[in-house]
């Protein structure tokens, strides 16, 4: 077995034992990165000097018997969370060269358990994008077969972990950007409930839907992760204060006797039927371990990619007015005043989508459009999320397919943002709802590209998504195939 | 609805953003193309129902007014394109 086929569980044990120094993990991860990430482009930046540092404070640490959950744990982040000292992109050309003066509360927390900094992930400008496209710095590609996608907006953070360049990752999920991502590169992500996990120091996208979440390997490491940066923060005003449980104590009490809703809606036409019969199969295997289902309704899930596409572009176009070329990022300044300094910057800093976005929020916004767009888009938003509540009030936990197909060919959607608009059809209801969603694999293509199925559950029940994914993992092998690269 | 190429320009300027002729044209398109599907929205029956901000119920989340250090100047002012003195420069605003 090689230092990099390690999980966090088992990592953990080899480091406090001594067995495995945290400094040659650490070059064993940096070597792969050298020898593999050219093909994938999963990495914007990598922090080779203070990862080598942290390293070996880590197997101080470890001598000194000074040992925290993370300790000397390789680990690699969306480049969406602002770290001192280190470059953080957003994948966009208005942040090429920012180097952010702090580090945002996820990410201090990942430090403060003892983890190793290994770079900056690539992404969806913004984490605007549903394929890793979008990005500045070209595209991501699957680790599985590099003509397709990866996914997106975390693209970067579901490729490093399936081509083992990292142990594991944080990404961001407004619309399904942990889920989808982790479902086309065959590895586990987690969508924690708005609230959970704060959003201090991560660049703002849709405020009402961003959450931050980990992609790992297995469950047991989602957990670990999970656990490590779930918590209220008196930084971030829509964090919630809330104990957290203890996500390990309950990962083992299996799935017998639990209600899981299957919603029709989701297993329809459009849905591919190589996902239908990995669902179907999952469904076997669940039921063989205990679980009941039932089928249930989610009768707005039309009207949720509309939804999403008002609100989220709304809040966009206000959060993106801070890029003015002013105190930070990338300035275009012709001499012709102040006004024409922003339009410029903005012009030439943004991408295509991004500007897309931009534009159609300002539209939905603006005078005499407001009650047709937003204050109607919200109002869809109540109704979307009661369909999900109302549910979860019959069931344990919902299952449901993560995208509507395996990941497509690079270039296959880029031409018709609506079409890849309408790929988040299955993950965007759960931010909308405000709730959370685990996703995992469950089956591969006939063409060897990884199948995702995702739990959804109730507001703050993330236990009980790691406990019915769990089970589900321990009962398959679908966690263990390995891309090659 | 047609979105007309005006109605783009206003846009443009309400957002910041100098867009090129054929920036406003493929524009145009594409916001057309996603006005047409969100337009499914309007036969939603939404009469009656609360418009939904925040999917968490919350209050304002308030701290207490307390003096404490912000980010250090130097810090900051080092991601500024340009700077003098521990200020942001700026073109001249005012005549």
């Amino acid at each position: 077995m090689s230092l990099i086929d390690y999980t966090i569980a088992q990592l953990q044990t080899q480091l406090r034992s001594g067995k495995i120094s945290a400094a040659e993990l650490c070059d064993a991860y940096l070597a792969r990165i050298a020898s593999v990430d050219g093909e994938i482009n999963a990495y914007l930046t990598v922090a080779a000097e203070s990862a080598r540092a942290a390293a070996l404070a880590a197997d101080r640490d470890l001598a000194g018997g000074h040992v925290r959950p993370l300790t000397g744990i390789p680990l690699a982040l969306k480049d969406i969370f602002v770290t001192k000292g280190i470059r953080t992109t957003c994948a966009s050309k208005i942040l090429t060269d920012y180097i952010p003066p702090y580090d945002g509360t996820a990410v201090q927390r990942l430090y403060d358990s003892g983890a190793v900094l290994l770079g900056k992930l690539n992404m969806d400008e913004f984490a605007m994008g549903s394929s890793n496209e979008n990005s500045a710095f070209g595209a991501v590609r699957n680790p599985w077969n590099r003509d397709y996608v990866t996914g997106g907006s975390s693209g970067g953070s579901a490729a490093c972990v399936a081509a083992r360049t990292a142990l594991a990752s944080l990404g961001t999920d407004t619309g399904g950007s942990i889920r989808q991502p982790a479902a086309h590169c065959g590895v586990v992500g987690l969508k924690p409930t708005y609230g959970r996990v704060s959003r201090y120091g991560v660049i703002a996208y849709a405020s009402s839907l961003d959450q931050v979440g980990p992609l790992t390997r297995d469950v047991r490491d989602c957990a670990i992760l999970a656990q490590a940066i779930a918590g209220y923060d008196p930084l971030d005003s829509t964090s919630v204060n809330a104990p957290v449980p203890d996500y390990l104590a309950s990962l083992e009490k299996g799935v017998k006797g639990l209600r899981i809703g299957l919603p029709r809606e989701y297993f329809g036409a459009g849905l591919d039927p190589e996902v239908k019969s990995a669902l179907e199969g999952a469904q076997r295997v669940l039921a063989g371990l205990g679980a009941e289902f039932v089928e249930i309704s989610l009768p707005h899930t039309e009207y949720a990619v509309a939804c999403y596409y008002l609100i989220a572009t709304a809040e966009a176009s206000s959060n993106l007015a801070r890029y003015d070329g002013i105190r930070f990022g990338l300035r275009v300044d012709e001499g012709e005043g102040l006004n024409a300094l922003y339009c410029r910057s903005r012009a030439a800093g943004f991408g295509a989508e991004v500007k897309r976005r931009i534009m159609l929020g300002t539209y939905a916004l603006s005078a005499g459009y407001y009650d047709a767009y937003y204050l109607k888009a919200q109002k869809a938003r109540t109704l979307i999320r009661q369909d999900i509540i109302a549910a979860l009030d019959q069931v344990d936990l919902l299952l449901a397919p993560v995208a509507p197909t395996p990941a497509f060919r690079l270039g296959e959607k880029t031409a018709d943002p609506l079409q890849m608009y309408l790929s988040d059809i299955f993950t965007i209801p759960v931010n909308l709802a405000g709730t959370c969603a685990l996703s995992l694999p469950c089956g591969f293509s006939a063409g060897g590209l990884p199948i995702g199925m995702q739990f959804i559950g109730r507001p703050f029940a993330e236990a009980s998504l790691l406990q019915a994914a769990y089970a589900y993992e321990q009962a398959t092998e679908w966690h263990q195939r390995q891309a090659i690269l | 609805m047609k979105i007309t190429e005006n109605e783009v320009k206003k846009v443009a300027k309400l957002a910041k953003l100098t867009l090129s002729d054929p920036d406003i044209e493929r524009m145009a398109t594409d916001m057309d193309a996603m006005l047409a599907y969100v337009a499914t929205l309007a036969s939603l029956d939404t009469d009656g129902i609360v418009p939904t901000a925040h999917a968490v119920p919350m209050a304002n989340a308030f701290r207490t007014d307390q003096l404490r250090p912000s980010l250090e100047r130097d810090a900051v002012m080092a991601a500024a394109p340009k700077s003098a003195g521990g200020t942001f420069r700026v073109p001249k605003v005012i005549e």
